[in-house]
Protein backbone atom coordinates (compact mmCIF):
# COMPACT_ATOMS: atom_id res chain seq x y z
CA UNK A 1 0.00 0.00 0.00
CA UNK A 2 1.24 3.47 -0.73
CA UNK A 3 2.60 4.88 2.63
CA UNK A 4 1.63 8.46 3.69
CA UNK A 5 4.98 10.73 3.43
CA UNK A 6 6.10 12.92 6.48
CA UNK A 7 8.27 15.75 4.70
CA UNK A 8 10.60 18.12 6.78
CA UNK A 9 10.94 21.62 5.31
CA UNK A 10 14.26 23.28 5.24
CA UNK A 11 14.32 27.04 4.88
CA UNK A 12 17.53 28.21 3.61
CA UNK A 13 19.12 31.67 3.92
CA UNK A 14 22.68 32.22 2.81
CA UNK A 15 23.37 28.43 2.67
CA UNK A 16 21.99 27.85 6.54
CA UNK A 17 18.50 26.49 7.78
CA UNK A 18 16.15 28.87 9.16
CA UNK A 19 12.70 28.45 10.21
CA UNK A 20 10.37 31.45 10.77
CA UNK A 21 7.68 31.05 13.00
CA UNK A 22 4.58 33.03 11.21
CA UNK A 23 7.27 33.90 8.76
CA UNK A 24 9.43 36.55 11.35
CA UNK A 25 11.48 35.97 13.95
CA UNK A 26 14.49 34.03 11.85
CA UNK A 27 16.66 31.90 13.76
CA UNK A 28 19.28 29.55 12.87
CA UNK A 29 18.91 25.71 12.76
CA UNK A 30 22.12 23.85 11.05
CA UNK A 31 23.64 22.89 8.33
CA UNK A 32 21.12 21.56 5.28
CA UNK A 33 22.87 18.63 4.17
CA UNK A 34 24.14 17.60 7.83
CA UNK A 35 20.57 18.29 9.00
CA UNK A 36 19.05 16.78 5.35
CA UNK A 37 21.25 13.46 5.48
CA UNK A 38 20.04 13.37 9.45
CA UNK A 39 16.24 13.53 8.72
CA UNK A 40 16.87 10.99 6.14
CA UNK A 41 18.14 8.62 8.28
CA UNK A 42 15.58 9.02 10.74
CA UNK A 43 13.68 8.39 8.07
CA UNK A 44 11.90 10.76 6.55
CA UNK A 45 10.49 10.04 3.17
CA UNK A 46 11.21 13.57 1.07
CA UNK A 47 12.93 16.73 1.90
CA UNK A 48 11.84 20.14 0.78
CA UNK A 49 14.43 23.03 0.64
CA UNK A 50 13.21 26.73 0.43
CA UNK A 51 15.80 29.62 -0.65
CA UNK A 52 13.71 32.13 0.74
CA UNK A 53 16.68 34.93 -0.20
CA UNK A 54 16.52 33.62 -3.52
CA UNK A 55 14.38 36.88 -4.95
CA UNK A 56 17.26 38.84 -3.45
CA UNK A 57 20.76 37.09 -3.49
CA UNK A 58 22.70 33.96 -3.00
CA UNK A 59 21.10 32.05 -5.91
CA UNK A 60 24.65 30.48 -7.44
CA UNK A 61 25.03 29.44 -3.47
CA UNK A 62 21.93 27.34 -3.45
CA UNK A 63 22.71 26.13 -6.84
CA UNK A 64 25.72 24.82 -5.10
CA UNK A 65 23.95 23.60 -2.19
CA UNK A 66 21.62 21.91 -4.14
CA UNK A 67 24.73 19.63 -5.77
CA UNK A 68 25.77 18.79 -2.52
CA UNK A 69 22.46 17.67 -1.35
CA UNK A 70 21.88 15.67 -4.19
CA UNK A 71 25.01 13.68 -4.07
CA UNK A 72 24.74 12.70 -0.18
CA UNK A 73 21.26 12.41 0.11
CA UNK A 74 19.07 9.08 -0.99
CA UNK A 75 15.50 10.17 -0.67
CA UNK A 76 13.80 12.77 -3.13
CA UNK A 77 13.87 16.23 -2.57
CA UNK A 78 12.28 19.15 -3.70
CA UNK A 79 13.64 22.65 -4.10
CA UNK A 80 11.84 25.97 -4.15
CA UNK A 81 12.13 29.71 -4.11
CA UNK A 82 13.16 32.53 -6.56
CA UNK A 83 12.09 29.83 -9.51
CA UNK A 84 10.35 32.38 -12.40
CA UNK A 85 11.81 31.56 -15.41
CA UNK A 86 12.05 27.81 -17.08
CA UNK A 87 15.62 28.20 -17.21
CA UNK A 88 15.78 29.05 -13.19
CA UNK A 89 13.88 25.77 -12.58
CA UNK A 90 16.86 24.09 -15.64
CA UNK A 91 19.52 24.72 -13.58
CA UNK A 92 18.12 23.00 -10.29
CA UNK A 93 17.46 19.93 -12.17
CA UNK A 94 20.41 19.76 -13.63
CA UNK A 95 22.32 20.39 -9.80
CA UNK A 96 20.33 17.04 -9.38
CA UNK A 97 17.07 18.35 -7.78
CA UNK A 98 13.95 15.35 -8.15
CA UNK A 99 10.99 18.58 -7.77
CA UNK A 100 10.87 21.79 -7.94
CA UNK A 101 8.27 23.94 -6.03
CA UNK A 102 6.84 27.78 -7.98
CA UNK A 103 4.36 29.49 -6.07
CA UNK A 104 4.37 33.45 -6.20
CA UNK A 105 5.60 33.53 -9.69
CA UNK A 106 2.80 30.85 -10.33
CA UNK A 107 0.18 33.19 -9.35
CA UNK A 108 1.75 35.97 -11.07
CA UNK A 109 2.39 33.88 -14.28
CA UNK A 110 0.31 30.79 -14.82
CA UNK A 111 2.16 29.58 -18.04
CA UNK A 112 5.11 29.08 -15.98
CA UNK A 113 3.31 26.21 -15.03
CA UNK A 114 2.47 24.55 -18.68
CA UNK A 115 6.30 25.32 -19.44
CA UNK A 116 7.70 23.69 -16.49
CA UNK A 117 6.13 20.38 -16.96
CA UNK A 118 5.99 19.95 -20.51
CA UNK A 119 9.79 20.87 -20.40
CA UNK A 120 11.15 18.66 -17.36
CA UNK A 121 7.09 16.22 -16.94
CA UNK A 122 4.38 17.46 -14.20
CA UNK A 123 6.19 15.14 -12.10
CA UNK A 124 8.52 17.94 -11.78
CA UNK A 125 6.19 20.68 -10.87
CA UNK A 126 5.11 21.41 -6.74
CA UNK A 127 2.76 24.29 -7.06
CA UNK A 128 2.76 25.45 -3.59
CA UNK A 129 -0.15 27.76 -2.62
CA UNK A 130 -0.08 29.98 1.00
CA UNK A 131 -3.87 30.92 1.35
CA UNK A 132 -5.79 33.02 4.11
CA UNK A 133 -9.13 31.56 5.40
CA UNK A 134 -12.20 34.12 4.87
CA UNK A 135 -15.56 32.58 5.35
CA UNK A 136 -16.62 29.20 4.56
CA UNK A 137 -15.17 28.02 1.72
CA UNK A 138 -13.56 31.11 0.76
CA UNK A 139 -9.60 31.07 0.90
CA UNK A 140 -7.63 33.96 -0.58
CA UNK A 141 -4.53 33.07 -2.18
CA UNK A 142 -1.59 35.25 -0.92
CA UNK A 143 2.09 35.81 -1.96
CA UNK A 144 5.41 36.81 -0.63
CA UNK A 145 5.12 34.85 2.72
CA UNK A 146 1.53 35.52 3.15
CA UNK A 147 2.26 39.10 3.43
CA UNK A 148 0.32 39.91 -0.17
CA UNK A 149 -3.25 38.73 -1.00
CA UNK A 150 -3.71 38.33 -4.75
CA UNK A 151 -7.08 37.67 -6.78
CA UNK A 152 -6.77 33.79 -6.43
CA UNK A 153 -9.05 31.97 -4.41
CA UNK A 154 -7.54 27.94 -3.37
CA UNK A 155 -9.66 25.78 -4.44
CA UNK A 156 -10.29 27.33 -8.45
CA UNK A 157 -6.33 28.31 -8.58
CA UNK A 158 -5.69 24.72 -7.42
CA UNK A 159 -7.73 23.05 -10.15
CA UNK A 160 -6.20 25.68 -12.55
CA UNK A 161 -2.72 24.46 -11.30
CA UNK A 162 -3.31 20.39 -12.13
CA UNK A 163 -5.12 21.53 -15.07
CA UNK A 164 -2.00 22.95 -16.51
CA UNK A 165 0.53 20.31 -15.49
CA UNK A 166 0.93 20.41 -11.64
CA UNK A 167 2.38 17.12 -10.35
CA UNK A 168 1.60 17.70 -7.21
CA UNK A 169 0.35 20.59 -4.74
CA UNK A 170 1.76 21.71 -1.37
CA UNK A 171 -1.02 24.00 0.41
CA UNK A 172 0.22 25.85 3.45
CA UNK A 173 -2.61 27.43 5.86
CA UNK A 174 -1.53 31.05 6.54
CA UNK A 175 -3.97 30.49 9.60
CA UNK A 176 -2.83 27.67 11.22
CA UNK A 177 1.17 28.09 9.99
CA UNK A 178 3.48 28.21 13.11
CA UNK A 179 0.46 28.10 15.51
CA UNK A 180 0.63 24.48 16.35
CA UNK A 181 -2.72 23.58 16.84
CA UNK A 182 -3.37 20.80 13.58
CA UNK A 183 -3.65 21.32 9.83
CA UNK A 184 -6.07 22.54 7.87
CA UNK A 185 -8.14 19.57 7.21
CA UNK A 186 -11.39 20.64 5.97
CA UNK A 187 -9.85 22.68 3.37
CA UNK A 188 -7.37 19.75 2.76
CA UNK A 189 -9.85 17.00 2.31
CA UNK A 190 -11.95 18.98 -0.46
CA UNK A 191 -8.85 19.59 -2.18
CA UNK A 192 -7.55 16.20 -1.70
CA UNK A 193 -11.43 15.04 -3.17
CA UNK A 194 -11.31 17.39 -5.99
CA UNK A 195 -7.68 17.34 -7.55
CA UNK A 196 -6.71 13.84 -8.62
CA UNK A 197 -2.92 14.85 -8.17
CA UNK A 198 -1.08 14.07 -4.45
CA UNK A 199 -1.92 16.96 -1.69
CA UNK A 200 1.11 17.72 0.55
CA UNK A 201 -0.21 19.44 4.12
CA UNK A 202 1.59 22.42 5.69
CA UNK A 203 1.28 24.55 8.30
CA UNK A 204 -0.49 23.53 11.62
CA UNK A 205 1.95 20.23 12.72
CA UNK A 206 2.44 20.49 16.90
CA UNK A 207 1.58 17.62 18.09
CA UNK A 208 1.64 13.48 16.34
CA UNK A 209 -2.08 13.40 16.51
CA UNK A 210 -2.17 16.13 14.05
CA UNK A 211 -0.58 13.89 11.83
CA UNK A 212 -3.11 11.40 12.55
CA UNK A 213 -5.42 13.97 11.60
CA UNK A 214 -4.37 15.51 8.57
CA UNK A 215 -3.77 12.02 6.80
CA UNK A 216 -7.25 10.32 7.97
CA UNK A 217 -10.09 13.77 8.13
CA UNK A 218 -7.64 15.90 6.04
CA UNK A 219 -6.89 13.07 3.30
CA UNK A 220 -3.75 14.11 2.49
CA UNK A 221 -1.15 12.65 1.10
CA UNK A 222 2.07 13.81 2.80
CA UNK A 223 2.26 15.91 5.50
CA UNK A 224 4.77 18.65 5.69
CA UNK A 225 6.25 20.41 8.88
CA UNK A 226 9.77 22.30 9.89
CA UNK A 227 10.06 23.73 13.57
CA UNK A 228 8.98 20.71 15.26
CA UNK A 229 11.24 18.71 13.43
CA UNK A 230 14.28 21.02 13.81
CA UNK A 231 14.15 21.47 17.50
CA UNK A 232 13.75 17.77 17.67
CA UNK A 233 10.37 18.12 19.43
CA UNK A 234 8.63 15.20 17.64
CA UNK A 235 11.16 13.28 16.40
CA UNK A 236 10.79 11.06 13.21
CA UNK A 237 11.41 7.70 14.17
CA UNK A 238 8.54 8.09 17.07
CA UNK A 239 5.88 10.16 15.12
CA UNK A 240 6.23 7.42 12.35
CA UNK A 241 5.79 4.48 15.00
CA UNK A 242 2.95 6.46 16.66
CA UNK A 243 1.07 6.56 12.90
CA UNK A 244 1.70 3.19 11.91
CA UNK A 245 0.24 1.99 15.52
CA UNK A 246 -2.58 4.18 14.62
CA UNK A 247 -3.32 1.90 11.27
CA UNK A 248 -1.66 4.73 8.72
CA UNK A 249 0.19 3.63 6.07
CA UNK A 250 4.24 4.68 6.77
CA UNK A 251 7.27 3.20 6.04
CA UNK A 252 8.74 2.23 8.72
CA UNK B 1 34.19 -2.43 -12.75
CA UNK B 2 33.20 -0.55 -16.02
CA UNK B 3 29.51 0.85 -15.60
CA UNK B 4 27.59 2.74 -18.23
CA UNK B 5 24.53 4.80 -17.72
CA UNK B 6 23.17 5.23 -21.37
CA UNK B 7 22.73 8.87 -21.93
CA UNK B 8 19.60 10.01 -24.04
CA UNK B 9 16.98 12.75 -23.93
CA UNK B 10 15.58 11.91 -20.64
CA UNK B 11 16.25 13.12 -17.15
CA UNK B 12 17.21 11.66 -14.03
CA UNK B 13 20.85 10.64 -15.25
CA UNK B 14 22.36 12.14 -12.80
CA UNK B 15 21.15 10.66 -9.69
CA UNK B 16 21.66 7.33 -10.92
CA UNK B 17 25.39 8.54 -11.01
CA UNK B 18 24.94 10.25 -7.63
CA UNK B 19 23.86 6.72 -6.27
CA UNK B 20 26.51 4.74 -7.65
CA UNK B 21 29.38 7.50 -6.21
CA UNK B 22 27.60 6.96 -2.67
CA UNK B 23 28.49 3.32 -3.06
CA UNK B 24 31.78 4.22 -3.80
CA UNK B 25 31.40 3.47 -7.75
CA UNK B 26 31.43 5.94 -10.56
CA UNK B 27 29.86 5.07 -13.69
CA UNK B 28 30.57 6.59 -17.38
CA UNK B 29 27.33 8.77 -18.50
CA UNK B 30 27.84 8.05 -22.75
CA UNK B 31 25.75 7.03 -26.02
CA UNK B 32 29.05 5.85 -27.46
CA UNK B 33 27.67 2.47 -28.86
CA UNK B 34 31.19 0.62 -28.24
CA UNK B 35 31.75 2.33 -24.74
CA UNK B 36 28.15 0.63 -23.69
CA UNK B 37 28.81 -2.36 -25.45
CA UNK B 38 32.06 -3.41 -23.80
CA UNK B 39 30.51 -2.29 -20.07
CA UNK B 40 30.38 -4.81 -17.35
CA UNK B 41 27.18 -3.79 -16.09
CA UNK B 42 24.85 -1.38 -18.51
CA UNK B 43 22.28 1.10 -16.80
CA UNK B 44 19.36 2.67 -18.76
CA UNK B 45 17.12 5.47 -16.09
CA UNK B 46 14.38 7.31 -17.31
CA UNK B 47 11.92 9.93 -16.46
CA UNK B 48 10.43 11.30 -19.65
CA UNK B 49 7.64 10.77 -22.29
CA UNK B 50 7.45 7.37 -23.90
CA UNK B 51 6.47 7.94 -27.32
CA UNK B 52 9.08 10.47 -27.87
CA UNK B 53 12.19 9.00 -26.36
CA UNK B 54 11.23 6.15 -28.38
CA UNK B 55 11.59 7.64 -31.38
CA UNK B 56 15.05 9.45 -30.13
CA UNK B 57 16.54 5.65 -29.52
CA UNK B 58 15.27 4.57 -32.85
CA UNK B 59 16.63 7.71 -34.79
CA UNK B 60 19.82 7.02 -32.79
CA UNK B 61 20.01 3.48 -33.06
CA UNK B 62 20.49 3.06 -29.56
CA UNK B 63 17.21 0.38 -29.70
CA UNK B 64 19.17 -1.75 -31.32
CA UNK B 65 22.24 -1.76 -29.78
CA UNK B 66 20.01 -1.87 -26.14
CA UNK B 67 18.14 -5.09 -27.17
CA UNK B 68 21.14 -6.62 -28.08
CA UNK B 69 23.71 -6.18 -25.38
CA UNK B 70 24.71 -9.49 -22.97
CA UNK B 71 25.63 -7.88 -19.99
CA UNK B 72 23.53 -7.35 -16.71
CA UNK B 73 21.35 -4.42 -18.29
CA UNK B 74 19.08 -2.50 -15.74
CA UNK B 75 16.50 -0.13 -16.81
CA UNK B 76 14.49 2.56 -14.16
CA UNK B 77 11.35 3.63 -14.67
CA UNK B 78 10.72 4.86 -17.81
CA UNK B 79 13.95 2.95 -19.25
CA UNK B 80 12.03 -0.39 -17.83
CA UNK B 81 8.87 0.49 -19.59
CA UNK B 82 10.74 1.13 -22.74
CA UNK B 83 12.01 -2.18 -22.71
CA UNK B 84 8.19 -3.57 -22.72
CA UNK B 85 6.56 -4.30 -26.07
CA UNK B 86 4.25 -1.18 -26.31
CA UNK B 87 3.49 1.51 -23.91
CA UNK B 88 -0.13 3.34 -24.13
CA UNK B 89 1.69 6.49 -23.47
CA UNK B 90 1.98 8.13 -26.93
CA UNK B 91 0.62 4.33 -28.70
CA UNK B 92 4.64 4.08 -28.52
CA UNK B 93 6.40 1.17 -30.06
CA UNK B 94 8.95 0.02 -27.62
CA UNK B 95 12.07 -2.45 -27.36
CA UNK B 96 10.21 -5.67 -26.98
CA UNK B 97 12.65 -7.12 -24.18
CA UNK B 98 9.77 -8.20 -21.91
CA UNK B 99 6.84 -9.73 -24.04
CA UNK B 100 4.47 -6.92 -21.55
CA UNK B 101 1.88 -4.00 -22.29
CA UNK B 102 2.63 -0.87 -19.97
CA UNK B 103 -1.16 0.81 -19.31
CA UNK B 104 -1.75 4.34 -17.85
CA UNK B 105 -3.59 3.47 -14.06
CA UNK B 106 -7.48 3.61 -14.40
CA UNK B 107 -8.64 5.01 -10.74
CA UNK B 108 -11.63 3.28 -9.78
CA UNK B 109 -14.81 4.87 -9.94
CA UNK B 110 -15.86 5.23 -6.74
CA UNK B 111 -12.47 6.08 -5.34
CA UNK B 112 -12.43 5.50 -1.34
CA UNK B 113 -8.93 5.32 -0.89
CA UNK B 114 -8.60 8.75 -2.78
CA UNK B 115 -6.39 7.09 -5.06
CA UNK B 116 -4.40 9.53 -7.22
CA UNK B 117 -2.54 9.44 -11.01
CA UNK B 118 0.38 9.37 -10.78
CA UNK B 119 1.42 6.96 -7.85
CA UNK B 120 3.82 9.71 -6.46
CA UNK B 121 5.72 8.30 -3.25
CA UNK B 122 6.80 4.84 -1.15
CA UNK B 123 5.02 1.41 -1.62
CA UNK B 124 5.92 -2.19 -0.60
CA UNK B 125 7.45 -4.58 -2.96
CA UNK B 126 6.98 -7.85 -2.36
CA UNK B 127 6.97 -11.88 -4.01
CA UNK B 128 10.68 -11.29 -4.63
CA UNK B 129 11.84 -13.30 -7.61
CA UNK B 130 15.53 -12.30 -8.85
CA UNK B 131 19.00 -11.67 -7.97
CA UNK B 132 18.21 -8.37 -7.71
CA UNK B 133 16.71 -8.49 -4.70
CA UNK B 134 17.18 -10.81 -1.46
CA UNK B 135 15.36 -11.85 1.66
CA UNK B 136 15.77 -8.65 3.29
CA UNK B 137 13.99 -6.52 1.06
CA UNK B 138 10.32 -8.65 1.56
CA UNK B 139 8.13 -6.25 2.02
CA UNK B 140 10.66 -3.21 1.52
CA UNK B 141 9.14 0.38 0.93
CA UNK B 142 11.07 1.71 -2.15
CA UNK B 143 10.17 5.10 -4.39
CA UNK B 144 8.09 5.52 -7.21
CA UNK B 145 6.72 8.10 -9.10
CA UNK B 146 4.59 6.32 -12.87
CA UNK B 147 1.20 7.24 -14.49
CA UNK B 148 1.57 3.52 -16.13
CA UNK B 149 2.28 0.41 -15.13
CA UNK B 150 3.56 -3.25 -16.27
CA UNK B 151 0.96 -5.89 -15.54
CA UNK B 152 1.86 -9.30 -13.85
CA UNK B 153 3.29 -11.72 -16.10
CA UNK B 154 5.77 -14.22 -16.97
CA UNK B 155 9.10 -11.95 -16.56
CA UNK B 156 7.25 -10.16 -13.17
CA UNK B 157 10.32 -10.23 -10.70
CA UNK B 158 8.44 -8.06 -7.50
CA UNK B 159 5.17 -6.93 -6.88
CA UNK B 160 3.35 -3.86 -5.66
CA UNK B 161 0.07 -3.08 -4.77
CA UNK B 162 -1.67 0.03 -6.33
CA UNK B 163 -5.34 0.38 -7.76
CA UNK B 164 -4.35 -3.43 -8.49
CA UNK B 165 -1.55 -5.91 -8.10
CA UNK B 166 0.83 -5.13 -11.18
CA UNK B 167 4.96 -5.96 -11.72
CA UNK B 168 7.10 -3.35 -10.04
CA UNK B 169 10.12 -5.09 -10.88
CA UNK B 170 11.06 -7.27 -14.14
CA UNK B 171 13.72 -9.67 -15.18
CA UNK B 172 14.57 -12.14 -18.23
CA UNK B 173 17.64 -13.76 -18.92
CA UNK B 174 20.56 -10.56 -18.38
CA UNK B 175 17.71 -7.56 -18.44
CA UNK B 176 16.63 -6.61 -15.26
CA UNK B 177 14.50 -3.41 -14.37
CA UNK B 178 12.79 -2.02 -12.10
CA UNK B 179 9.50 0.63 -11.99
CA UNK B 180 10.70 2.42 -8.80
CA UNK B 181 13.74 4.35 -8.31
CA UNK B 182 16.30 2.56 -6.54
CA UNK B 183 18.47 5.62 -6.68
CA UNK B 184 16.11 6.98 -4.33
CA UNK B 185 14.89 4.59 -2.34
CA UNK B 186 17.00 5.12 1.03
CA UNK B 187 18.72 1.90 2.51
CA UNK B 188 17.08 -0.44 0.40
CA UNK B 189 17.53 0.86 -2.63
CA UNK B 190 21.14 0.71 -2.30
CA UNK B 191 21.09 -2.66 -1.55
CA UNK B 192 19.45 -3.52 -4.43
CA UNK B 193 22.16 -0.87 -6.57
CA UNK B 194 24.47 -3.04 -4.76
CA UNK B 195 22.72 -6.35 -5.48
CA UNK B 196 23.18 -5.31 -9.48
CA UNK B 197 26.56 -4.38 -9.13
CA UNK B 198 27.49 -7.43 -7.90
CA UNK B 199 25.86 -9.59 -10.31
Amino acid sequence: MLAKRIIPCLDIKNGQTVKGVRFVEIKEVGDPVELGALYAQQGADELVFLDITASHEGRKTFVDLVKRIARNINIPFTVGGGISEVKDAEALLNAGADKISINSSAVKNPQLINDLAQNFGSQFVVVAIDAKHQQGDEWIVTVNGGRIPTDKRLFSWAKEAEERGAGEILFTSMDHDGVKQGFANEALAKLSESLSIPIIASGGAGAMEHFKDVFTIGKADAGLAASIFHFNEIPIPQLKQYLHQQGIPIRL
Amino acid sequence: MNIVIIKYNAGNIRSVNNALLRLGHSAEITADPEKITRADKVIFPGVGEASTTMKYLRETGLDNLIKELKQPVLGICLGMQLMCSHSEEGDATCLNIFDEQVRRFQLPQPNPGNLKVPQMGWNQIYDLKSDLFDASLEGQYVYFVHSYYVAMGHDTAATTDYVLPYSSALQKDNFFATQFHPEKSGKAGEKILSNFLNL
